[in-house]
């Protein structure tokens, strides 16, 4: 089995029109989204859910004022900023636990919280794991953690041979999530100058946690220059350049109608360029 | 007044919204929120005065106390310490430093020593006072050097804060305590979905918000009547235009070749005057 995330560092260069694709031309693999606080992946593939699990993230300190005593030790001793007035702010509570260790009388209760819900669904194109953070809450990370698993499951049930993992943005604790345990990881860059200094810090991640990687260009005709630089630093690299997307209105219209792009037309300059940058990852990932 | 500008969605122009308001108003500080990738020091081109490294405190175990009692990681929420048979081991990385397993060790087997998860960089371009986070590649935790980005805030004047994507704790880092919030989204079906996730966020914080559409003219008219129907304001429409997506792509500020957009980016700042003011 083969697994590969799409990222990109910096967002909205086209990590989901690009995964949607993807989902459509391959025959034999599970889709995961593991951008679980700005998820988008289910816009496009219409999943059915099968199965819903709560997923609990770290925990919550409670003060029981009838027992606390105004001691004031766990104000002293959250590392947070968390405590105050012998309240603890849920919005900067960490879940540490330490407020509800050093309090003396025992007022501190640790209660769970529930932080969101992982699915397991069905579409078209195969199986899928997918989830969503409660907006605001701490642990995408672990949540990113379940829903990947979630995807290996699904592959080794129903035997298939890819996990298509359609990752969050940034390179901080999410994107290593959705990077652990993953053969390649393709980095979507738009040709501009922030676009290509994200590049740069993504390929350094990727690079840090020993996960093989490629490079698409999307929009590759509004910055011809940058094109060139992207492609340049790819090939002084080593790094395989999969696939030059053109800037096609195409791409927004499908998005619109709710489908992925090489559905929605398949004859798109787009469509066409994600066709070849499919073809070009089958066969550096040797899929069948 | 401090602005967050925000999005749930990336890549619909919250750094350049941050940054072409920050050029119009004059004067303001910039603090680039978005320490995974931050951008806005490509558009603002900085002269830098200033570094200093992030740090954030973690275990060391002391060996000849350590008595493998395994205290520390039944303890830790982080999962940082493991131990077992003989060996006590921590991992760095997941340690949110509360501090917690050294006052529960029994021994006093473990001291803590500051490590380095990344830095903050003080400059300015013309008028504009920007300091941006950066977080080292390979480290998990943002929220830290968030919190120390937003430590280097003036008292005074018009302070932007450029947030992350998302809706999880970078961004609440971001926006708690803001007098406003703008949340910067694009008119197609991802920018509606995205937008109502951050709506939450920003209302969970007490923050008042408005939105600007970027791309106005793409896609369809999902975000306006959400907007409508919630009593969301619409502050601002930037037109697609391909004049400046080139622009961005050669990281030129759009206010510097297009004048006519500074008059447009006050009238933005007085509306969210008014709106706190109230």
């Amino acid at each position: 089995m083969k697994k590969m995330t799409i990222l990109s560092g910096k967002g909205g260069t086209g990590k989901t029109t690009l995964t949607a694709s993807f989902a459509v031309l391959s025959s034999d693999a599970v889709f995961a989204d593991c951008d679980v606080d700005a998820s988008n992946l289910h816009l496009l593939l219409k999943p059915e859910v099968k199965e819903t699990q709560e997923f609990r993230g770290l925990k919550l300190a409670v003060i029981d004022p009838n027992m606390c005593t105004r001691c004031g030790l766990c104000e002293e001793k959250c590392r947070f900023g968390a405590v105050s007035d012998f309240q603890v702010d849920p919005i900067h509570c960490e879940g540490c636990g330490v407020c509800v260790r050093v309090c003396p009388v025992g007022a501190i209760d640790f209660v769970e919280r529930v932080c969101g819900h992982a699915y397991i669904s069905e579409t078209r194109y195969g199986p899928m794991s997918h989830a969503r953070l409660t907006p605001g809450m701490e642990n995408s990370g672990k949540l990113v953690t379940l829903v990947r698993q979630n995807a290996k499951q699904l592959a080794e049930e129903r035997e298939r041979g890819l996990v298509l993992v359609d990752g969050p943005p940034g390179i901080g604790c999410p994107v290593i999530a959705s990077l652990a345990d993953i053969d390649c990881g393709l980095v979507v860059v738009e040709p501009t100058l922030s676009g290509i200094h994200d590049l740069k810090r993504a390929l350094q991640l990727l690079e840090h946690f020993g996960v093989e990687p490629m490079v698409c260009i999307n929009k590759c005709d509004l910055n011809e220059e940058n094109t060139q630089a992207v492609r340049l630093y790819c090939e002084g690299e080593g790094i395989d350049l999969v696939g030059m997307i053109p800037f096609d209105p195409s791409v927004t219209r499908a998005m619109v109608a709710g489908e992925p792009v090489v559905e929605y037309d398949r004859a798109s300059p787009a469509s066409k360029s994600i066709e070849e940058a499919w073809r070009n990852v089958e066969a550096l990932l040797e899929l069948d | 007044m401090i602005v967050a500008v925000a999005s749930g969605k990336g890549g619909t122009g919250k750094t350049s919204v941050a940054v072409n308001l920050a050029l119009s108003l004059g004067g303001a500080q910039l603090l680039d929120c978005d320490v995974e990738e931050p951008n806005a020091h490509i558009l603002l081109r900085p002269q830098l005065h200033g570094e200093s490294p992030v740090e954030l405190l973690v275990p060391r175990i002391l060996e000849d106390r350590c008595d493998h009692c395994g205290e520390c990681s039944r303890f830790c929420q982080f999962n940082a310490l493991f131990v077992v048979g003989e060996t006590a081991m921590v991992f760095p990385e997941l340690c949110h430093s509360c501090g917690g397993c050294s006052i529960v060790c029994p021994r006093e087997a473990i001291v803590e020593e500051p490590r380095e998860i990344g830095r903050i960089l003080r400059g300015s371009a013309g008028d504009i006072d920007l300091v941006y986070g950066e977080i080292n590649v390979g480290e998990p935790l943002s929220v830290p050097v968030i919190a120390a980005v937003k430590r280097e805030a003036r008292g005074e004047g018009t302070i932007i804060l450029d947030a992350p994507p998302g809706s999880a704790c970078p961004v609440v880092e971001t926006v708690h305590g803001a007098d406003f919030c703008i949340l910067v989204t694009e008119p197609t079906p991802f920018g509606l979905h995205d937008l109502q996730v951050a709506v939450e966020v920003v209302r969970g914080l007490g923050v008042p918000m408005g939105v600007v559409v970027n791309f106005a003219g793409i896609g369809d008219m999902g975000v306006y009547e959400f907007c409508e129907g919630e009593g969301i304001s619409v502050l601002m429409e930037i037109p697609f235009d391909r004049g400046i997506a080139e622009l961005y792509s050669r990281g030129i500020p759009f206010v510097d070749e297009m004048p006519k957009w500074r008059q447009r980016f006050r009238e933005l700042a007085d509306r969210i005057e008014e709106a706190v003011a109230e």
